[in-house]
């Protein structure tokens, strides 16, 4: 955490030792939360039934297990895959990296935060596309027909919705004026609708088509049904993930639900003011008057808000069917691309306007 | 209920002609895929041979017979009721439905005609036994597609019906429960009232699995224009039960056939769709499981009284001669040619069975679609491995 | 209306119909030469049998290996093989049976014909009905019966490599070779039952 948090003088190393077992909080709590409370209870409910409730009082230790018996699996490289071995292994790695590297910008709170990046919301959307690098190498060298299958429509699929989510931020850096996301959550937090300033400004209520283009953006890039080809599990078995097992798989998976609490962080924080409350409840006025306690209400208000929009999309994924491959590619390029732009023009116009 | 436009009726009668492509600019080869024996997909270990361009496919080929069990030289060595007991396993998951064409074939060579009572508990427990199938094609469905919620309210509804007839005959999946000359036993006591609650709470299901997979745009979209089977190829593959009702052929052996079975004291509607696409399947299906849950209770309404067994000797010699009955069965149109030739067993059983013909059509059907049509079009034939391969 | 059709039916075929037979609230049977196999196939679906049920076989010999389970003897040469075949009669040991069907009228007929066992094949009829395709390649690789004109005859069921044709009635059944059948083995009597089982042994 940066050192106002604690005292001017903590030394480096204290710090980058703080930072990292922060990363790994913010990447790896949510993933956890999301897993027990929206995959197996929230999912056993929809489905008429209960859920793991063995393992702990109602089976709130099933993650450790799960961890547990991913872990002691017997790492299994085919054969076929021998002569790239290395790279085989190497790809859940790349996955889980870009959500690591993500986390980076994300700020949870006035001072806590990794890094105060200018250009964060560019720098997030363009690491984000690390993850397709990490799923071609696993649906090809993996040597099954059926990961090629998954890695090649997982290519054309996160490539073809990565321009709507880039699209639709753009509407809220115009409005923003910044692409800095504290800058941006300051600017949700403080702004005000027509001179009332009771909930601030959130981007969610003006940017309402970009706030929809992006979370259906995020479904595609985090590969959930609707738009599940890539994975599809009733033709290709587990597409790019088929051959993994054991702690690789464990990766995969770990990184499947962390990048959607992620992505869901960053969507709150473009959308619906970030850590914050808007600050005329209490007073302040810039980001400095904000009071020290923030520092620790600010990650669990994020963490809330993230959870409602994990909750939305994990409640698509359980109810739909899944789209065709070439159905996905129009729906990304024929609907959601104009759409966007349109909504990029109307925000620039009005931004002016107003 | 809609037509197809005319630009997916062009759609189809494009991917019909183009027999083998090979992408010229880019020179690149097929690849053949193996979807299964073992693959989610598939009810059992049927293997399809694909060879793929990209993801059309140019070349498909079902390979069946990873369960065949040699039924039909099996029946040669058995008596008729332990053919009885064997042919329960052909469809297992409508089981009555197999034995009542080989019962009814074993009486007619004998001359015998099960009793009022025994006919129409016979019916009842057919028409369960449809449910109990048709319903878990409903779920399975979704999770084919990748919807996978509504199959768990399948196989919940679905508990209900096996419940019913484990307690009829004891057995929920092989109840082995006809006897040539009528039935093993009657009908357990409160089996009425409890029949009639589930039939309500299937005619629930049925409306929560429209609204829940047949009224979602995804669904509609994956479903609609896929895998057309026009009327005459349908006839001419022997494509039989709720694919051939889909492809517009107004065909029901329920209604059409004089067998001493009692639906035809029972008033109910044969429900066809003109499309013939792979929803126009789906929807057939749905519907008769509406109209199965109708003529329970019906039958159930006039069930007559008397004896569940006619007089048959204690060691059953069938007469010489031959006999062909095939009744509507939830997959299609099952048949049995019993040869006799007076001996306690058969001679010869020919057992046609619903799902050979329903995927003897594969092949055709899919030049030139995509893979995850593959699984569609799979999915919306509904087969059985053991009724395509006995 | 079967006699009417059944008349229909003689008379667009001819005299390619050795024999018929129609039983009254039952079905229709007819057997024709082996020439005119797929002549046939063609008339009928002229005349409306436009569903197809099934192509089949029936090997008449009586099976050498006994009938019932109980009997784990091989095959004797005291068994007594005639061979007596069933409706409209037939002059060989293997026929082939199929099953066409009037959709709207529901009348079906039941087709035979006689396979000679010097020339064991019969012509192939999946260029007039598309479902034969798959029926005649079971037959073929549970009988042994070729079918000319076939685009592909292979096995349907067995593997490749698999000798002999397993439905002939001299093939035995070889779970029977394996392990005789060990008769009925101890069974209890139901309680206060135990007029009713029987001798079971």
């Amino acid at each position: 955490m940066n050192a106002v948090l604690f005292a001017s003088d903590l030394p480096y190393w204290l710090q980058s030792i703080f930072r990292v077992l922060g990363g790994l909080v913010a990447v790896l709590l949510p993933a956890g939360t999301v897993v027990y409370l929206f995959l197996f209870k929230m999912l056993s409910f929809m489905q008429s039934r209960l859920g793991p409730m063995e393992a702990g009082p109602y089976g709130s230790f099933q993650l450790f297990a799960e961890v547990g018996k991913w872990l002691q699996k017997e790492d299994i490289v085919p054969a076929n895959a021998q002569p790239e071995a290395r790279i085989f292994k190497m790809a859940p790695l790349i996955v889980l990296a870009s959500t690591f590297l993500l986390v980076v910008v994300v700020p949870f709170g006035p001072d806590a935060l990794f890094t105060d990046f200018e250009t964060g919301i560019f720098y997030a959307l363009a690491v984000s596309s690390i993850s397709v690098l990490g799923i071609l190498i696993a649906g090809w060298a993996s040597a099954n027909k059926y990961s090629l299958l998954g890695g090649l429509r997982a290519a054309g699929q996160l490539v073809a919705y990565e321009l709507p989510m880039v699209l639709a931020v753009i509407g809220v850096v115009i409005q923003a004026g910044t692409m800095n996301l504290q800058q941006i959550v300051v600017a949700q937090n403080t702004g005000s609708m027509f001179g009332w300033d009771g909930i601030g400004n959130p981007y969610v209520l003006t940017q309402f088509v970009a706030f929809i283009i992006f979370m259906i953006s995020v479904q595609a890039e985090l590969s959930q049904t609707p738009f599940d080809m890539p994975i599809a599990e009733s033709e290709l078995v587990s597409g790019y993930m088929t051959e993994y097992s054991g702690f690789r798989f464990l990766i995969f998976f770990i990184g499947e639900f962390a990048t959607a609490g992620v992505f869901a962080m960053i969507a709150s924080i473009l959308f619906l003011g970030g850590w914050g409350v808007p600050f005329a409840w209490f007073g302040w006025t810039t980001i400095d008057s904000v009071d020290n306690w923030m520092n620790f209400a600010g990650p669990l208000i994020l963490f809330a808000k993230m959870m409602a929009l994990v909750f939305f999309i994990m409640w698509i994924r359980f109810s739909s069917p899944r789209l065709r491959e070439d159905q996905l590619q129009r729906f990304a390029w024929k609907v959601l691309i104009p759409i966007s732009l349109v909504n990029i023009m109307v925000t620039a116009v009005l931004k002016v306007a107003f | 209920m809609t037509m197809l436009g005319d630009r997916q009726q062009l759609a189809y009668i494009a991917s019909q002609a183009a027999d083998a492509r090979v992408n010229v600019e880019l020179e690149t080869e097929g690849m053949t895929l193996n979807i299964g024996p073992q693959h989610p997909a598939t009810h059992g270990t049927l293997r399809i041979i694909a060879r793929l361009d990209g993801e059309q496919v140019v070349w498909a080929e079902p390979s069946a017979g990873y369960m065949h069990r040699g039924y039909e030289k099996l029946t040669e060595v058995r008596t008729f009721p332990q053919v009885t007991a064997l042919v329960n396993r052909i469809d297992w998951l409508g089981s009555f439905a197999n034995e009542v064409p080989f019962i009814l074939a074993a009486e007619k060579l004998m001359g015998v005609e099960a009793p009022d009572r025994a006919q129409h508990i016979r019916t009842i427990l057919f028409e369960l036994s449809r449910i109990a199938n048709v319903s878990l094609f409903l779920g399975d469905l979704g999770v084919q597609l990748g919807a996978i919620t509504p199959v768990f309210f399948a196989f919940r509804d679905r508990e209900y019906v096996l419940n019913l007839i484990e307690g009829a005959t004891g057995g929920r999946f092989h109840p082995n429960f006809d006897r040539i000359g009528g039935l093993k036993d009657d009908l357990p006591a409160g089996f009425i009232d409890e029949t009639r609650v589930v039939m309500k709470k299937l005619r629930t299901f049925c409306d929560q699995i429209e609204d829940l997979l047949f009224g979602n745009e995804i669904f509609q979209s994956r479903t609609r224009g896929i895998g057309v089977i026009p009327k005459d190829v349908a006839l001419s593959y022997g494509l039989s039960g709720a694919n051939l009702r889909a492809s517009g052929v107004d065909w029901d052996l329920r209604r059409d056939q004089d067998i001493p079975m009692a639906w035809n004291k029972t008033d109910f509607k044969v429900i066809t769709h003109p499309d013939g696409d792979s929803f126009a399947r789906c929807w057939v299906r749905l519907q008769e499981v509406r109209e199965s849950t109708k003529i329970v209770d019906q039958l159930l309404d006039t069930i007559p009284a008397g004896p569940v067994m006619a007089k048959v000797p204690k060691i059953i010699k069938v007469p010489e001669g031959e006999a062909w009955v095939s009744t509507e069965n939830p997959l299609g149109e099952m048949g049995y040619y019993v040869v006799s030739q007076g001996d306690q067993g058969p001679f010869r059983v020919k057992i046609r069975s619903a799902s050979f013909n329903n995927i003897s059509i594969v092949p055709w059907l899919l030049k030139g679609v995509y893979v995850p049509d593959i699984i569609t079009i799979l999915a919306s034939l509904y087969f059985i491995l053991g009724d395509i391969d006995r | 209306m079967r006699e009417t059709e059944l008349a229909r039916i003689l008379e667009a075929l001819g005299a390619n119909v050795v024999d018929s037979l129609l039983k009254p609230n039952d079905d229709m049977w007819i057997r024709v030469t082996a020439e005119s196999w797929r002549a046939t196939a063609e008339t009928l679906k002229t005349l409306g049998f436009t569903y197809f049920g099934y192509v089949s076989a029936i090997d008449w010999l009586p099976s050498p290996f006994g009938k019932s389970e109980d009997d784990a003897s091989g095959p004797s040469g005291d068994r007594d093989s005639t061979i007596k075949q069933g409706y409209t009669g037939g002059d060989t040991r293997f026929q082939v049976i199929a099953r066409l069907v009037q959709p709207f009228t529901t009348i079906g007929i039941n087709i035979k014909v006689d396979v000679d066992d010097a020339v064991m094949a019969v012509d192939s009829w999946s260029s007039v009905f598309a479902g034969a395709n798959w029926h005649e390649r079971e037959t073929h690789e549970m009988f042994g019966i070729g079918f000319n004109g076939h685009p592909d005859l292979r096995n349907m069921y067995l593997p490749t490599d698999f000798e002999g044709h397993p439905m002939r009635k001299d093939f035995p059944l070889l779970a029977r070779i394996v392990k005789p059948w060990p008769g009925i083995v101890d069974v209890e009597p139901l309680p206060g039952d135990d007029e009713e089982e029987g001798e079971a042994s």
